[in-house]
């Protein structure tokens, strides 16, 4: 809520915190505007400028792209991919286990690759292609071949971990790392089951992978 | 989550001008650079990490991601990901013991994340110094002990240990590269420069929070492994609680040049048991120049935990990691390695 207030100060105690910052150093004017940065040349932007921070906490504007659609979103620093999906943008098939990258139940697909969305910061994924859960069936409501082969193979019981293991076998399959069902254990370690439907998940790896080839 | 200022920077010089003028803001001390973030992430979210300002120098991917063999040096650009790095051609041909490292760290998620120049920079995971309800750590808080010497301390090191610090480097990949004798190439406020890949990481002397030779604001940018006659002979064998997805409990990185069955010239690294990357020279040197068999790679494997600090919890890992060493030897000597 504090950032709400900071947000909606008029510009004249905004301007005034600002140059108080920027008397103590000159790297204010860098941090002011982290969307300003993206071009190769710093910009120095005038103390009038309406995107002044100073305090940290307050949410920044930023644009993600995710399943094709861009989103235009006003986030702390702070928020990681995971929640701005699915507390913000409201695509909650992107699931949260462990928050630390050490579970694999937030996997999305990334600029096409496999990532980890609890440890990838919102405001450094704009300028990528997140594609997540929702995002995999045609518009007929057609599944991916992952998806319905998890389904034809039981590959899961409570269903939790399912979204990241699907997304994270579609890129086992893209890597070329799911050719022998050793192979699909190693390369989708990072993806845990509590309920051990490895088995199964093997099996539906591999189907999906003739089917993706096909 | 402590709040942070984020930046983005598009290249070296903007981003030591960014962390230059964050330098002289005293009202917001700590400056990290981002790159994957599978690290600082995780330490930020656990508060041992705070940095105020956070630097992304994620887009330096496409100026310093390159990998390049020219059949003398192989060039890693830092930025590069482990991923692309561990399934290059090149990279698994001539220099087995690089791709391994890195195919057999972490999961494929993080590999697709995390570039070469954090991953030789990654934090310990030493349990008391990831979790700041433990006031005593000098690594995370100068001065205030070391709560895993009378603790837990089964993963912890057993070489290059002293009573302010016994945590373990947890990587994979600088091992390869101690092993292999690369060199770092950096970038900081004083320009450009090169170091040993040996010189990077400090062991834990007086002050443990100081876990390089980095000067305040400088970048790795780039690494350089030179080829030897030992590079294509090379292995990274890899000891773990479990299978797959696990940090090393002992590895060994390993690289020889045989004539027939004896030694010509051969290069060992030790990971999981020591505070740094570990090269093993005293054990290079019970082989150069013997017949390689199980008994001289016993020798080898005693000669290089000589010194070792065994602490209540992880004794195991002086035979463990010998075991570890004599095995990836053997299994080193007897590969097939094509001259052609």
């Amino acid at each position: 809520m504090n950032e709400e207030q900071d947000n909606n100060q008029p510009v004249s105690r905004q301007r005034r915190r600002f140059l108080v910052g920027s008397a103590q150093g000159g790297a204010a004017a860098l941090f002011l505007s982290p969307l300003g940065n993206l071009g190769a040349a710093a910009p120095r932007k005038p103390a009038s400028s309406e995107d002044i921070v100073s305090d940290a906490r307050t949410p920044l504007p930023m644009t993600l792209e995710v399943n094709g659609k861009p989103h235009s979103l006003r986030l702390d620093t702070r928020m990681t991919l995971l929640d701005a999906l699915r507390d913000e943008i409201g695509l909650t098939g992107t699931k949260k286990g462990c928050d630390h990258g050490q579970c694999g139940a937030c996997t999305v697909l990334v600029d096409g690759r496999r990532e980890l969305s609890c440890l990838t910061l919102a405001v450094a994924a704009q300028g990528r292609e997140i594609q997540t859960i929702e995002g995999l069936a045609n518009a007929d409501g057609a599944l991916h071949p992952m998806q319905q082969a998890f389904i034809e193979h039981d590959a899961f019981q409570c269903g939790y971990c399912t979204p990241g293991q699907i997304l994270s076998a579609i890129g086992c399959v893209r890597e070329g790392h799911a050719d022998t069902p050793e192979s699909i254990r190693e390369f989708m370690s990072g993806n845990l089951c509590r309920c051990a439907a490895y088995p199964n998940i093997v099996a539906a790896v591999t189907q999906a992978r003739q089917a993706m080839e096909e | 989550m402590q709040p942070f200022h984020y930046s983005r920077a598009s290249s070296i010089p903007q981003a030591l001008e960014i962390q230059a003028m964050a330098g002289q803001d005293r009202s917001r001390p700590g400056t990290a650079y981002l790159a994957g973030g599978t690290t600082l992430i995780d330490l930020m979210k656990l508060e041992v990490m705070r940095p105020q300002n956070v630097i992304d120098l994620r887009a330096l991917s496409a100026t310093h991601g390159a990998i390049g063999w020219d059949g003398t040096n192989l060039h890693l650009g830092a930025f590069a990901s482990m991923a692309a790095v561990a399934n290059h051609g090149d990279v698994i041909e001539h220099f087995p013991v690089i791709a391994q490292s890195l195919s057999l760290a972490a999961s494929a998620q993080l590999r697709n994340m995390a570039t070469l120049g954090g991953n030789v920079l990654q934090k310990t995971r030493c349990a008391y110094f990831r979790d700041p309800s433990w006031q005593a750590c000098n690594r995370r808080t100068p001065g205030s002990g070391c709560a895993a010497i009378e603790g837990l301390n089964r993963q912890h090191a057993v070489l290059g240990t002293n009573d302010h610090c016994i945590a373990s480097y947890p990587g994979d990949f600088a091992q390869a590269l101690i092993a292999l004798d690369a060199t770092v190439t950096l970038s900081g406020p004083e320009g450009e420069r090169r170091m040993p890949f040996a010189a990077l990481h400090r062991q834990p002397q007086d002050r443990p929070d100081i876990e390089t030779n980095l000067a305040p604001g400088e970048i790795i940018t780039a690494f350089t492994v030179p080829a030897g006659p030992w590079t294509r002979r090379s292995l990274y064998l890899k000891v773990r609680d479990r299978q797959s997805y696990e940090f090393a409990v002992a590895s060994a990185a390993v690289a020889l040049e045989m004539n027939g069955r004896v030694v010509n010239e051969v290069r060992i690294a030790l990971g999981g048991v020591a505070t740094v990357p570990w090269r093993a020279r005293d054990a290079e040197s019970v082989l150069r120049g013997h017949t390689l068999d199980e008994a001289r790679a016993n020798r080898a494997a005693q000669a290089a935990f000589n010194g070792a600090v065994p602490r209540s919890h992880n004794a195991f890992k002086i035979a463990l990691g010998q075991s570890t060493l004599v095995r990836a030897l053997l299994d080193a000597a007897s590969l097939e390695v094509s001259h052609g």
